[in-house]
């Protein structure tokens, strides 16, 4: 049987006397957009940076494309966009990437690369001159130009205006239908949501969470409303059929979960009415992809 | 909107072709660079215009130009090999354009005869040029066409060592700050257009023992005397470049 894109098992890679990724264990399937989701110092960047062979594991062990990630062989085979940089700031932008196509065998066309990205009137200008989310884009063309069977893309839609963002996104469906694995991470949950096949969530260096984006957020659905804050909720779950809960998170934002049937919603308006409780945004929606990220990882900023 | 087609077809280039490109690329970043060119072109040719039409140094009574003519080359040497790639690299370190480069399939043996390359081409144009200048201002060269390569090519490796240890291991402000720094003092104390005899007894040891002293008076003693291969020069650089390349394969830091 072919080997997933990547194999990762129980992996652990320190710097100094901290634990950056401590026991990692995951695999992106070929052919498959996986997301790697996580917090600021998840170990994101880590993970990705020992598959693309530029810092070495200190425990476990991880495959790519069924090889060591040093093995100079994948160096044609994967496609490799880092977080920033990687451009010499001067050189023009069309003339970094003919360069980055003349290093493969069978390139894709610098020039329709550069179209296809919106980039082709700042074809002629220096890289450093170029907006954030322009070198963004430059810097996704490099990861692609070299028709890769796998790439990896460190926060590729970070800094990005919402045009770009869904060029970015249709460029990454458009790998996906022609058989590339893509193995991303990212900040954005809707952006995980929608593109991917798999996702992985990671905290503190470990795996918290993984599956298909619909696994994670569950069938289930939920009824939200907005009040005022510190509604006694007892009352109400005495009301509502059992297996229901009911929670306020954060503070005036109301969610109950259970079964969410007509019934449900006519016991929460009745006892709203009674206690006096005006609502705001009372809605029934599946749990969305941050409400699960949230629940993993925590609220507290790091 | 163009079409792509994006079906994996991964594959190197062959190595001759990765080479040759970034070569190019090299060539190009350097000749684009105004504050390169100032130190490898514009200096050196203003140094041998200015101090060999004027009585500014004295030359113990020799031909000016060629005194001046040996020293602006090994000043040319130097700036190329040693201060535009120490500065070159250091900053190419720092904007993780070698990290990037890592994840091509250019291997980093590649890039490094590819870094070689980009400087013996740029030092072929400035010998050009700067022999072009002495010729027109009356500089009779004599000796060995050989001996003449054999220190350059000796010099290009002693200060290539220098520069990307350097450029390897500090940061790329200090970088800047030292090649600078090192370009002015072995100017005025390499013999290259102040003679080292001018300097006090005590610290011409010391000076001689320098790879630019070790250039500058090889070439001088080559150039202008019609000397044989100067041994002693040669085994100075040829120290030089082998102690500079193990240091810096020992400790060079790609990012």
């Amino acid at each position: 049987m072919e080997s997933p894109a990547v194999e990762i098992v129980d992996l652990v890679k320190r710097y100094g006397g901290t634990t950056a990724i401590d026991g990692l264990t995951f695999n992106a399937a070929r052919g498959a957009v996986t997301a790697v989701l996580g917090p600021n110092g998840a170990g994101k960047t880590s993970t990705l940076e020992i598959c693309e062979g530029f810092r070495r594991a200190d425990g476990g062990e991880v495959k790519v494309l069924g090889l060591d990630p040093s093995r100079p062989e994948l160096r044609a085979r994967v496609g490799v966009m880092l977080q920033a940089g990687g451009v010499p700031p001067a050189t023009r932008c069309g003339q970094w990437l003919r360069l980055m196509a003349r290093f493969h065998a069978h390139p894709l066309d610098p020039a329709a690369l550069l179209d296809r990205l919106g980039l082709t009137e700042h074809a002629r200008t220096p890289y450093r001159r170029l907006s954030g989310g322009q070198q963004q884009r430059v810097s996704l063309a490099g990861a692609v130009i070299g028709r890769p069977e796998l790439v990896f893309l460190d926060e590729p839609t970070a800094g990005l205006d919402p045009q770009a963002r869904h060029a970015c996104w249709e460029l990454v469906r458009d790998l996906r239908a022609s058989g590339v694995s893509v193995v991303l991470t990212t900040h954005h949950m809707d952006e995980a949501e929608k593109l991917s096949d798999q996702i992985v969530i990671i905290d503190r260096g470990r795996v918290v969470a993984e599956g298909t984006p619909s696994s994670l957020t569950g069938a289930e659905r939920q009824l939200r409303f907005r009040a005022r804050p510190g509604l006694c909720l007892d009352e109400l779950l005495a009301a509502l059929p059992a297996g229901s809960s009911a929670k306020e998170s954060p503070a005036g934002h109301y969610i109950i979960e259970g079964q969410v049937a007509p019934g449900l919603l006519a016991t929460v308006t009745t006892w709203c009415a009674a206690e006096g409780v005006s609502t705001d945004d009372l809605s029934i929606e599946r749990r969305t992809l941050e409400d699960v990220f949230l629940e993993l990882t925590g609220r507290e900023l790091r | 909107m163009t079409t792509l087609d994006l079906t994996p077809a991964p594959g190197a280039a062959p190595l001759h072709r990765m080479v040759a490109a970034q070569t190019g690329a090299e060539i190009q970043a350097m000749l684009r660079n105004g504050e390169q060119l100032l130190l490898t072109m514009i200096i050196p040719v203003l140094l041998l215009v200015g101090l060999s039409v004027t009585p500014i140094i004295d030359v113990d009574g020799g031909s000016r130009i060629d005194f001046m003519a040996p020293g602006v080359l090994a000043l040319a040497v130097m700036s190329t090999a040693f201060t535009g790639q120490a500065i070159a690299t250091g900053f190419e370190r720092r904007y993780g354009v070698l990290k990037r480069l890592g994840a091509t399939p250019l291997s980093r043996t590649g890039l490094m005869l590819a870094k070689t390359l980009a400087v013996i081409a740029v030092e072929v144009i400035q010998v050009t040029v700067i022999c072009g200048v002495a010729l027109a201002l009356g500089w009779h060269p004599a000796g060995s066409p050989l001996a003449v390569l054999l220190l350059v090519v000796l010099g290009t490796a002693a200060f290539s060592g220098l520069g990307l240890l350097m450029a390897g291991t500090l940061r790329a402000e200090a970088t800047l700050a030292a090649a600078n720094l090192v370009y002015l003092v072995l100017l005025a104390c390499g013999g290259i257009a102040f003679p080292l005899t001018r300097f006090p007894e005590s610290v011409r040891p010391v000076l001689e023992s320098l790879p630019i002293s070790a250039l500058s008076g090889g070439l001088r003693a080559v150039l202008s005397e019609g000397a044989g291969p100067p041994l002693a020069a040669l085994a100075v650089l040829a120290a030089w470049a082998a102690v500079s390349l193990f240091l810096t394969s020992r400790t060079f830091r790609w990012e």
